[in-house]
């Protein structure tokens, strides 16, 4: 086959351009370590999710020092916890999202950031997060999930630490 | 001169009322795109969302209508057009062709009932009926049947298209046996073949999942592996929407030029790359899904990355064939020879500017294809805003530049409304780069699509630079000038229709122009494996078994007809 001798430098560049794609994309999982959605959360049954010990109380738990892990529930149209009440957690806390639904898919993510998941029923998505600096988040649903999804909302509010000390007082 | 018309009264027939379906649901479909655009204003609002639902009604539409039945119906139209003159030859079974024909248009009507009546959530006889679903109909959101019973027909009559086709160079075969397959003829066969590929994905997701689901047949269905079937589906679709346009790009546009294809070799490797790799991607939309496995959407990513050689080797094929056309016609230097090209000639510079706009939108596909950036912007505003540039300019925008060329060809009359053809394009071009870079950088800011403007309560959108306000602004810009360009797109197209024919010794008017030169490599220089349909055809099965078998027994694991119930989209009248 003919291939003329430009056309042939540029099937080369072209080659090399793929692969350092790929390459840089394998060497960011294989190395840095890219945390994706897999199916790590696991899987329920849609009618039973009131049953299942995380999601019965769709909740905050502090599970280590700084570690902490939210159960939270999509639905038509809202985040429980998150909608009604926000989702508070300290800063420099890592905290683990277990998400699920109970009707059709959703999406989950903070605005303006990569923490972006579907959220599909019968499956957990699950992902970790590291909150560095106190701030608000704001939660949106961004797979469209029925005639009021453009409202379907939450509120993250990642505080201080002497506030969620204070916080913590309080409780006790 | 004796055109097409003349020559295949009944192939440009079938070309014709292919045509004007896919003009029809261009039409209704930029209407649904202006009832967006006039929505964002704030004054001019026709639809409610959260209340009424009826925002949903409309973007359905808009995305059905342009991504399945504008495409697709155009799609037919110029691929029967391109067997027809390549093989210079009839389709020879007109039962089989009106079959497909009429199969696809009752298809399309049935769909089309089932969204518009979204309008009212009822229509007589049928009681309530609603497909407020989008064109990415996942489970458990369940549309009436009508919907999806509409799409079967549509895709079973374009598979009968697909056989028509190859019944007739099955034919042509026969009276040259040891010639090579022609080029516009082999784009088209290959084409199909990944279309009968592909869409088994959704086949199986629709007859064997939707339709018996939506019934009340079987009462549950798995969404992830029903969304996985679409999925299977949902990447090829969008190089089927391409294709046509890339074989203007390498047949016609050179020619418009003033010269011919570079490399017909080239052209050839292109769609065997397109057939064996555009199936096994399918889970890069997937990147964010839980309950599919890291390692398998790294296997789709590798493959998407692979899926760019054949566009990129398109990028330097068409431009080199369109530079020897300009030098052709005394273009000099190493940029002048830009200045040669007929930029006054719509189909030429329509076909030119999508080919530009595809440059743009094929680097933002190379981010979403990187599956951890991916993070940042699926599901964002940023995603239509790169398939505007996609399969709303590069594919569109060449179709209607295609339409000024062919038109003539297929009615025998000369274009008409010319100097309106000849904005409509940069029109076109123009609003277009307001509303997708808009959209781009409204993606990047957190804003979702689906969405007819964001209007959250809890929090703001903090622009680095400009504002929400300024980015719709922006949108209205583009929208009004698409509205305008698809305005003289549709003058010219209506006037050339039902305008009169060119005398039949060509006295009056201009002669119409329906040659296409031969490449300058010719297929003999094209090794005869390339023909081979049969060794690529069981390539690409063996890539989708490598990249599908493991992640649809996984998924399938968690229960076939387990998991959602059906779910109507309506909403409860509350009273």
């Amino acid at each position: 086959m003919e291939i003329h001798k430009y056309e042939k430098a540029w099937l080369v560049g072209a080659l090399v351009l793929i692969f350092f794609f790929i390459g840089t994309i394998a060497y960011v999982s294989a190395v840095v370590g890219v945390d994706m959605v897999d199916d790590s959360g696991g899987a329920l049954d849609v009618d039973e999710v009131s049953e299942d010990e995380r999601f019965a109380d769709p909740r905050v738990e502090q599970v280590g020092e700084d570690e902490y892990e939210v159960y939270m529930i999509a639905q038509q149209f809202i985040f429980r916890p998150g909608t009604h009440d926000t989702v508070d957690v300290p800063e420099n806390s890592e905290v683990t999202f277990y998400v699920t639904s109970i009707d059709v898919i959703h999406g989950f993510q903070l605005v303006g950031t990569n923490v972006n998941t579907m959220v599909i029923p019968g499956q957990v998505a699950e992902i970790t997060v590291e909150f560095d600096e106190p701030g608000e988040h704001g939660i949106i649903c961004n797979e469209y999930c029925g005639d009021a999804h453009a409202d379907m909302e939450g509120l993250l509010v990642v505080h201080p630490e002497d506030e969620w000390e204070e916080m913590q007082g309080g409780d006790g | 001169m004796a055109t097409f018309v003349d020559r295949f009264p009944f192939e440009a027939k079938v070309v014709r009322v292919a045509f004007a379906l896919s003009f029809l649901f261009l039409g209704l479909g930029g209407i649904g795109g202006m009832i967006q655009v006039l929505h964002r204003t704030g004054y001019l609002r026709f639809v409610e969302e959260i209340t009424g639902g009826t925002y949903y009604t409309v973007l359905t539409s808009h995305g059905v209508f342009l991504v399945v039945f504008f495409t697709i119906f155009f799609l037919v139209g110029v691929f029967t057009w391109a067997i027809t003159k390549d093989l210079d030859r009839e389709l020879g079974n007109p039962g089989l062709t009106k079959y497909w024909i009429t199969s696809m248009t009752v298809g399309a009507l049935l769909t089309s009932i089932a969204i518009l009546a979204g309008f009212t959530n009822e229509l007589p006889a049928l009681g309530e009926v609603s497909a407020d679903v989008l064109f990415t109909f996942y489970s458990p959101m369940g549309a009436h049947v009508l919907f999806y019973l509409g799409l079967a027909l549509f895709v079973t009559g374009s598979w009968v298209a697909g056989f028509d086709w190859f019944k007739t160079w099955w034919g042509w075969k026969k009276d040259n046996p040891d010639k090579r397959i022609p080029l516009m003829t082999f784009m088209v066969l290959t084409t199909m073949l990944m279309w009968y590929l592909g869409t088994l994905g959704v086949a199986v997701e629709v007859v064997f999942f939707l339709i018996p689901w939506s019934l009340g047949l079987v009462s549950e269905v798995n969404p992830l592996l029903t969304r996985t079937l679409f999925w299977f589906f949902g990447h090829m679709v969008v190089y089927f929407w391409l294709m046509p346009a890339y074989m203007m790009w390498y047949k016609i546009m050179p020619k418009l030029a003033g010269g011919r294809l570079f490399s017909d070799p080239l052209a050839r490797v292109v769609f065997v790359l397109f057939l064996i790799l555009s199936v096994p991607v399918g889970i890069h939309h997937q990147y964010l899904d839980p309950g599919i496995p890291e390692g398998f959407k790294f296997v789709a990513m590798t493959n998407t990355m692979f899926l760019l050689l054949p566009s990129l080797l398109t990028a330097f094929t068409v431009v080199a064939s369109v530079e020897h056309g300009a030098r052709q016609r005394g273009g000099k230097g190493y940029f002048g020879w830009l200045r040669a090209l007929p930029w006054g000639r719509p189909a030429f510079s329509g076909m030119a500017l999508a080919g530009i706009m595809f440059a743009a939108g094929g680097f933002s596909g190379m981010i979403n294809a990187g599956m951890n950036i991916n993070y940042l912007v699926h599901n964002s505003f940023w995603v239509p805003g790169h398939f505007h540039l996609t399969v709303g300019t590069a594919v569109a925008l060449t179709f209607m530049a295609a339409t000024y060329w062919l038109l003539p060809q297929l009615t025998g009359k000369p274009l008409a409304g010319v100097k309106a053809a000849a904005v409509q394009p940069y029109l076109w071009f123009i609003g277009m780069t307001f509303m997708s870079n808009a959209m781009h950088r409204g993606g990047l800011l957190g804003i979702p699509r689906r969405t007819s403007e964001p209007q959250y309560e809890q929090f703001d959108y903090e622009p680095v630079f400009g504002s929400v306000a300024e980015l719709d602004f922006q949108i209205v810009i583009g929208g009004a000038l698409l509205v305008a360009s698809l305005a003289l797109f549709f003058y010219s197209i209506i006037l050339t229709w039902f305008g009169s024919k060119v005398s039949a010794d060509g006295g009056e008017g201009e002669v119409i122009d329906d040659e296409i030169p031969p490449a300058l490599s010719g297929p003999e220089n094209a090794p005869r494996v390339l023909d081979n349909l049969k060794l690529w055809v069981g390539i690409a099965i063996l890539l989708i078994v490598l990249a599908y078998a493991l992640p649809f027994a996984d998924i399938a694991s968690d229960g076939i007809y387990e998991g959602s119930e059906y779910i109507p989209v309506m909403i409860e009248v509350l009273t």
